[in-house]
């Protein structure tokens, strides 16, 4: 195996790599005065060292967004199909595909970010977020353990440090502090259940596991080692009751961040989850039938599932914080998207994928107009929302779609998602045995209505109380970002109607 | 061709969304009546043999990955339901003419229900069905909640939550048949023989679920909420159409996939039907509220179509349809009247304050609108109730004898109640304390300062509606004739019903 072979596979991780050291250095030599001089000098040169940070910021994103475009080229120009060092490094028509969505993903964190204030150091903020989409791509193309777990600590470790970057927010600190308290923990978690699979299999590639697990019977300790790997996925999915750190992250991490831990962080991890689940723990599938079950790693999955939709749906009835209130129904998502694993099998997986996709597409709009309400207001609660529809009918038509889709209202992504998770879920197990999963996550998303209607309530029915005037006139209009939202906006219409586009790839795709 | 309806209806809406307000009205009404001529040209033009069975009219593949198409059919039913929300459209835009604040939003929710109602009475793929279904509910929730009066956001929420409720298990039951069958074509699936333990618990969780939005009893309570927080639009459309989505679905899909289930349950539908009619008219006898009246009533006619659909032979289910229409045109007339000529210029709702201001001099037209409005709920001869009513329950004699008994004692309490509305509102004995009135002036509030008398978009869009009920009431074959053989091929039939 040459050197020169693993860098032209690896060209996509190589290539987001570079353009970190590219941002960084940007960063550092045009930023650094900049910030030196605002705090030096008075009001004339203060002028001219804002418009030279923001100049320092807007090359700093254009760099990243060709790094990740030129990394998305490199993705398409990989083989079809190839593996390296025993699975270390897999390239199928799969991980090509979310490889792309991921820095796809990126690529509007990126677009979120040029428009935050509060960010004082855009170059390093920008370069952890292409860090954590290398960690993304890494997580995404592996069929190995050890693989699997260091791009999980590369995305951890960067994430942490994004949710924290707002040094003047205490809630941001909060947020990193969380994070990374639940995050490590979750991680030791999934280290223990990894080291416990090993020590059974001998092995840490997934397919080999496989066929281990294959020829012995189910053991206490393999039970050990496969319910601890699974917890601290569920962490990282804030699956109820492994969730604790998600209101908190998203409520108080900047809102880029928030956007990038809700829908990056979230898809590579259900890949990844699928692939450990489905191709790793295959002979220990077990069974979730309601009348059925079979010890395995299914009905833990299930329980997940069940917990996470009612107590995700039924805490987000009470928030009054758009972020917070988005991030229980972000544990109410995930319990969603678990029914396609738990449904296991072609269908299940690319039900899931399909899912969280469009998931991740939804939230990080969402994001998007709670960070123009929060430029805009100086806040993000729903009441900070009310009378949207008068101040910008676009971000709020955007909104509108954001939550009707999450809702799963037709003709949006979401509806589509629901329909083919459950149909998926329904038909896997013979006579109906998950019914009462699917049953249970339609009364969920029958919940969630009522909450995501309150916040299309305070946009549509509400009036803004305060005079709007002098707010408006702090605004300066980002065209980049607007559009950004829009395109989103489209999306989710577009995967809504012709859900085929996206279904089918990611059918082809998992073979 | 008749599938441009909903094309038009959704073109129309996304268009107002860019159109400045002057062109708002213009382009609603324009639509809709386009909508409307679309319907009467595939009445006359489509041969009623062609109407007997579910013909398909466009066919394309959408979703091959899981077997969806974009599949669009006709039949009697759905004409008359297409029909139906034609009329309702035409006059819910004239009688929203003078509507002042954010009109292009208001008719932009507003053409979303119409196109969607198109959409379920047209598809054939369940999916696409479910799709429209679906797609009905949230505008709903912002027509009422921004355009509505009373206690709007409650009422909004509450039918939508309501109609969300119902959606759920309809969606289980759609899942269902889904994986069941491996089909969503609605006309592979009604040929598809499913299990009769599968039957027994689907059916009753899919018609139930269509029930909730077609008012069925103990279900019933966003109905009257919803009509009185609604904007009178809000309220003739939702009482026009949307109510019969619910009653369309239950015919057109859970009767018609389970039909052993449907056999099993039928006497139960009777049974809540025949409570529904009775207890919601006696329930409308004591409102003060105009428009309460009006909902209840709506739920006791409601009752009707779902006795109807229960007696499961030709002419019982014949006769659900036709009152679908039926009480379609005269629930949009009967909240036209209070709603729109009576509560804007009055301001108030109330029996009793009504009573007091002797209407009839002062709204002529409307006095006369809302007579022929509501001899035409209570089943005069000669209006579109009658001969809907008296077809279910000659239906429903065959099977339920002692519904009829029961039944005839609740139609004794409609005509009651909307006799008593009738009274109070236009004729009331003018009392000392209100002023004088003339001719064509209301004169109890005096800040009010709008167009008074009876304009003439309310005139053209209340003619419509009365020719329609007169119209099928005269006449009731110009429907039946399409109706019954479109019904005679559904396979829940008793035999030798």
């Amino acid at each position: 195996m040459s050197y020169l072979e693993l860098l032209k596979l690896a060209s996509p991780e190589a290539i987001v790599v570079i353009t970190v050291l590219g941002v960084l250095t940007i960063g550092l030599t045009t930023g650094r005065e900049a910030a030196g001089a605002t705090v030096s000098t008075a009001q004339p040169t203060r002028n001219a060292s804002r418009r030279s940070s923001t100049r320092s910021a807007a090359l700093c994103s254009f760099v990243a967004v060709l790094g990740l475009a030129v990394a998305i080229g490199a993705v398409l120009m990989l083989p079809r199909n190839a593996t390296l060092f025993g699975g270390m490094l897999v390239i199928t028509p799969l991980t090509s595909l979310f490889k792309i969505i991921c820095i796809a993903l990126a690529v509007f964190t990126v677009l979120l970010t040029t428009s935050e204030k509060s960010l004082r150091h855009p170059g390093e903020f920008l370069a952890i977020v292409l860090l954590a989409t290398v960690g993304l791509m890494l997580l995404v193309g592996s069929e190995e353990l050890l693989m699997i777990f260091i791009g999980l600590e590369l995305l951890g470790l960067s994430l942490y440090v994004m949710a924290a970057f707002d040094k003047s927010d205490l809630r941001s600190a909060e947020a990193g502090l969380k994070y990374f308290l639940f995050g490590s923990t979750s991680s030791a978690f999934t280290l223990f259940g990894i080291s416990l699979i090993y020590g059974m299999s001998g092995t840490t590639g997934l397919a080999a596991i496989s066929a281990k697990l294959a020829t012995t019977t189910v053991q206490p300790l393999l039970a050990v080692g496969v319910v601890m790997t699974l917890v601290g996925f569920a962490f990282k999915i804030a699956a109820a009751p492994f969730h604790l750190w998600a209101p908190d992250a998203y409520q108080g991490a900047p809102v880029p961040s928030a956007a990038f831990i809700a829908s990056g962080s979230k898809v590579a991890s259900f890949v990844v989850l699928g692939k450990i689940v489905l191709l790793g723990f295959a002979p220990v599938h077990g069974s979730a039938a309601w009348h059925g079950m079979v010890a395995g790693w299914s009905p833990v999955l299930a329980v997940l599932a069940a917990f996470s939709i009612l107590l995700g749906n039924l805490v987000a009835l009470a928030q009054s914080n758009v972020r917070r209130l988005l991030a229980y129904s972000a544990v109410a998502h995930g319990g969603y998207t678990l029914l396609g694993l738990v449904a296991g099998g072609r269908d299940g997986f690319s039900a899931a994928l399909f899912y969280t996709t469009t998931y991740a597409i939804t939230l990080v709009g969402a994001f998007g107009v709670v960070g123009f309400v929060r430029r805009e207001t100086g806040g993000d609660d729903l009441s900070n929302f009310s009378g949207l529809c008068s101040r910008s009918p676009l971000m709020a038509g955007c909104m509108a779609i954001f939550m009707l889709s999450l809702a799963g209202i037709p003709p949006l992504a979401g509806f589509f998602g629901k329909f083919y998770l459950f149909s998926a879920a329904l038909r896997a197990v013979p006579n109906y045995g998950l019914l009462w999963l699917v049953a249970l996550a339609l009364f969920g998303s029958f919940i969630s209505l009522y909450y995501y209607l309150m916040v299309l309530k305070f946009i549509f029915v509400d009036k803004w109380a305060e005079a709007g005037a002098d707010h408006r006139s702090l605004v300066t209009d980002h065209v980049l970002q607007k559009s950004a939202i829009c395109l989103l906006a489209a999306a989710v219409l577009l995967l809504g109607v012709m859900p085929e586009i996206l279904a089918a790839q990611i059918l082809a795709a998992i073979q | 061709m008749i599938a441009w309806t909903i094309y038009i209806t959704f073109g129309g809406a996304l268009l107002l969304l860019f159109l400045p307000r002057v062109f708002a009205r213009w382009l609603a009404l324009l639509t809709t009546i386009a909508g409307l001529a679309l319907g009467l040209a595939a009445f006359i033009h489509t041969p009623v043999v062609d109407l007997a069975h579910f013909t398909t009219i466009v066919r394309v593949p959408w979703i091959s990955v899981l077997g969806m198409e974009y599949h669009l059919a006709l039949d009697g039913i759905s004409l008359t339901m297409v029909m139906v929300t034609g009329i309702s459209a035409v006059s819910t835009v004239l009688f929203s003419w003078d509507l002042e604040h954010r009109q292009n939003e208001f008719f932009f929710w507003l053409l979303l229900v119409v196109a969607g109602c198109y959409g379920v009475f047209l598809s054939v793929n369940l999916f696409l069905f479910f799709v429209f279904y679906e797609l009905v509910i949230v505008p709903k929730y912002f027509l009422i909640a921004i355009f509505g009066s009373t206690n709007k956001e409650y009422g909004a929420m509450k039918l939508t939550l309501y109609s969300f409720f119902g959606g759920m298990f309809v969606f289980i039951g759609i899942l269902v048949a889904y994986v069941t069958a491996g089909s969503l074509d609605l006309n592979q699936l009604a040929q598809f023989q499913f299990p009769p333990q599968l039957q027994w618990w689907a059916f009753p969780v899919m018609f139930l679920g269509f029930a909730v939005l077609a008012g069925i009893w103990p279900l019933h309570t966003w109905a009257p909420t919803g009509h009185v927080a609604a904007p009178t639009a809000g309220s003739m459309l939702l009482a026009g159409i949307v109510m019969k989505l619910g009653s369309y679905a239950a015919l057109r899909v859970a009767m018609n996939l389970f039909p052993q289930g449907f056999q099993l349950w039928s006497k139960w539908i009777a049974v809540l039907a025949v409570i529904g009619i009775v207890y919601a008219a006696a329930v409308a006898l004591r409102q003060s509220d105009l428009k309460f009246v009006i909902g209840y009533s709506s739920v006791s006619h409601m009752g009707f179509v779902l006795l109807g659909l229960a007696t499961a032979n030709v002419l019982g289910v014949s006769g659900a349809v036709l009152q679908m229409f039926s009480h379609g045109v005269i629930a949009a007339l009967l909240f036209a009247v209070a709603g729109r000529m009576i509560y804007r210029r009055t301001h108030t709702r109330d029996l009793d304050a009504l009573a007091g201001m002797n209407l009839s001099h002062a709204l002529p037209f409307a006095a006369f609108t809302f007579v022929i409005a509501s001899a035409a709920s209570i089943g005069i001869p000669g209006f579109s109730g009658f001969a809907a009513e008296i077809i279910i329950l000659i239906g429903a004699w065959k099977t339920y004898p002692v519904a009829v008994w029961i039944t005839g004692a609740g139609m004794v309490l409609v005509a009651a109640f909307t006799l008593r509305a009738l009274k109070q509102s236009f004729f009331g004995e003018a009392g000392s304390s209100v002023v004088r009135m003339q001719e064509g002036r209301v004169a109890l509030d005096p800040d009010w300062n709008e167009q008074q008398s009876i304009t003439a978009a309310e005139k053209i869009g209340a003619c419509l509606l009365m020719f329609a009920t007169l119209a099928v009431g005269v006449y009731p074959k110009l429907l039946l004739d399409r109706i019954m053989p479109a019904v005679e091929a559904m396979r829940f039939l008793k035999s030798g019903g």
